[in-house]
C-alpha cells in the first residue's frame, strides 16, 4: 500500500466483511506532538479471543477464498516504520477498534493519499453502511455523517449521477483541509 | 403556485418510479468492485473512480455500484463483477481504469459482454460477503 488513505480503505474493507452497519474512521493530527492517529470503530461482529490473538499474523485469515490475510498486518507495519503501533480492541459481538500511531514528521511516515478518494469508495460502494468521518488537525475539526447527506437524496442512495454530485460537494470541502 | 404542467406530472412520477427502484435495490446493473487488500493493492479505488464518472458523465441513475471483499484471485487484481439484470454475473479481471470505462459502456448501457477481458460468466459468488 503506497499511502495512508489505502490502509484505511482495506481495514474499514475488514470492518463490512464482519457486518458493520456504522463504521467511525477518526484522524487526528498534530504537529506540536508530532503525531498522527488514525482510529477505526465499527460495530460489526468483532472477534473472539483466538481471533484477536492471530488476527495480526499475516498468515491468518478466517476468510476461506485464500490462506493470508495481510491487512492489519501491513497497516501495523506502516505505523511501526514510523515509530509508530497499531493495536486492536475488539469483543466478538459487539465490534472492533483499531488504532494506528504515527510519528508525524518520521521520513518513513507514508503520506496520508487521497482521503477524499477513500471516503468515496466506502460510501458509495456500501450504502447499508452508515459513515461518519471525524478529522480533528491542528485544532481545525472535519466532520461529516452519511445519515444527514442521505436525506438530500431521492432514493436514499449514492450511487448515481444525483447521489454522487450531492457526495461529491460535501467531500470537496477536505480539499486544502 | 403556478399550475402543473402534463410535463411536470411526468418527471415526478419518473422520479418516483426511479427512487423506487433504487430503494429495492434492483436498478438496471449492478457492478461490483473487489476491494480485498489485494485489490486495494492493484487499483481498485482507481477502478471504482473511472466507474463513478462514467455514472456521472452520463446522468445514470439506475446503476448500482458496490464493493464486496477478496475474491480469492489476487493474481488477477483488480477485478469487478457485472450483472445486468436478468443476465449472468460477468466478472472481469487485470482490469485498468481504460478497460472499465469500456466495459461500463459496452456491457452495462450497451448490454454487449466484453469476452476479451471476462474471466468466468456465470460462475457462482467467491466473494466473502
Ligand atoms: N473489523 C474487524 N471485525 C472482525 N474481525 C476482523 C476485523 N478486522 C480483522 N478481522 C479478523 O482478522 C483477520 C485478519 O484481517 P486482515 O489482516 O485484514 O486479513 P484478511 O481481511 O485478508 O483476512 C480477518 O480474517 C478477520 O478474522
Ligand atoms: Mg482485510
Amino acid at each position: 500500500m503506497e499511502d495512508l488513505s489505502l490502509h484505511i480503505l482495506d481495514v474499514v474493507e475488514n470492518s463490512i466483511d464482519a457486518g458493520a452497519r456504522k463504521v467511525e474512521i477518526k484522524i487526528y493530527e498534530d504537529l506540536k506532538k508530532d503525531l498522527l492517529e488514525i482510529e477505526i470503530i465499527d460495530d460489526g461482529k468483532g472477534m473472539d479471543e483466538g481471533t484477536l490473538e492471530k488476527a495480526l499474523d499475516p498468515f491468518f485469515t478466517t476468510k476461506t477464498v485464500r490462506k493470508v490475510g495481510l491487512g492489519l498486518s501491513l497497516f501495523r507495519e506502516a505505523a511501526r516504520m514510523a515509530n509508530g503501533d497499531l493495536s486492536i480492541r475488539s469483543e466478538a459481538g459487539r465490534g472492533t477498534t483499531i488504532r494506528a500511531t504515527f510519528q508525524h514528521s518520521h521520513i518513513d511516515r507514508k503520506p496520508m493519499g487521497d482521503l477524499e478518494e477513500t471516503l468515496f469508495t466506502l460510501i458509495i460502494g456500501n450504502p447499508e453502511v452508515v459513515f461518519s468521518f471525524a478529522y480533528l488537525k491542528n485544532g481545525k475539526m472535519f466532520n461529516m455523517n452519511t445519515t444527514g447527506l442521505k436525506k438530500k437524496l431521492p432514493g436514499n442512495y449514492f450511487s448515481s449521477s444525483e447521489g454522487i454530485k450531492v457526495l461529491r460537494n460535501e467531500l470537496n470541502k477536505l480539499d486544502g483541509f | 403556485m403556478p399550475k402543473l404542467t402534463l410535463k411536470d406530472l411526468e418527471k415526478i412520477r419518473e422520479k418516483a418510479r426511479r427512487s423506487t427502484i433504487l430503494r429495492e435495490g434492483a436498478g438496471k446493473a449492478k457492478i461490483t468492485v473487489h476491494m480485498g487488500t489485494c485489490g486495494i493493492a492493484a487499483g481498485a479505488r482507481n477502478i471504482m473512480r473511472a466507474l463513478v464518472e462514467e455514472v456521472e458523465r452520463g446522468g445514470v441513475e439506475d446503476v448500482i455500484l458496490t464493493n464486496s471483499g477478496c475474491a480469492g484471485l489476487c493474481s488477477h487484481e483488480p477485478m469487478m463483477t457485472v450483472q445486468i439484470v436478468g443476465g449472468p454475473p460477468v466478472k472481469y479481471v487485470d482490469l485498468t481504469e481504460e478497460k472499465a470505462k469500456e466495459i461500463f459502456k459496452s456491457h452495462v448501457m450497451g448490454r454487449e459482454i466484453v469476452k476479451e477481458y471476462a474471466l468466468a460468466i456465470g460462475s457462482e459468488q467467491t466473494s466473502t460477503k
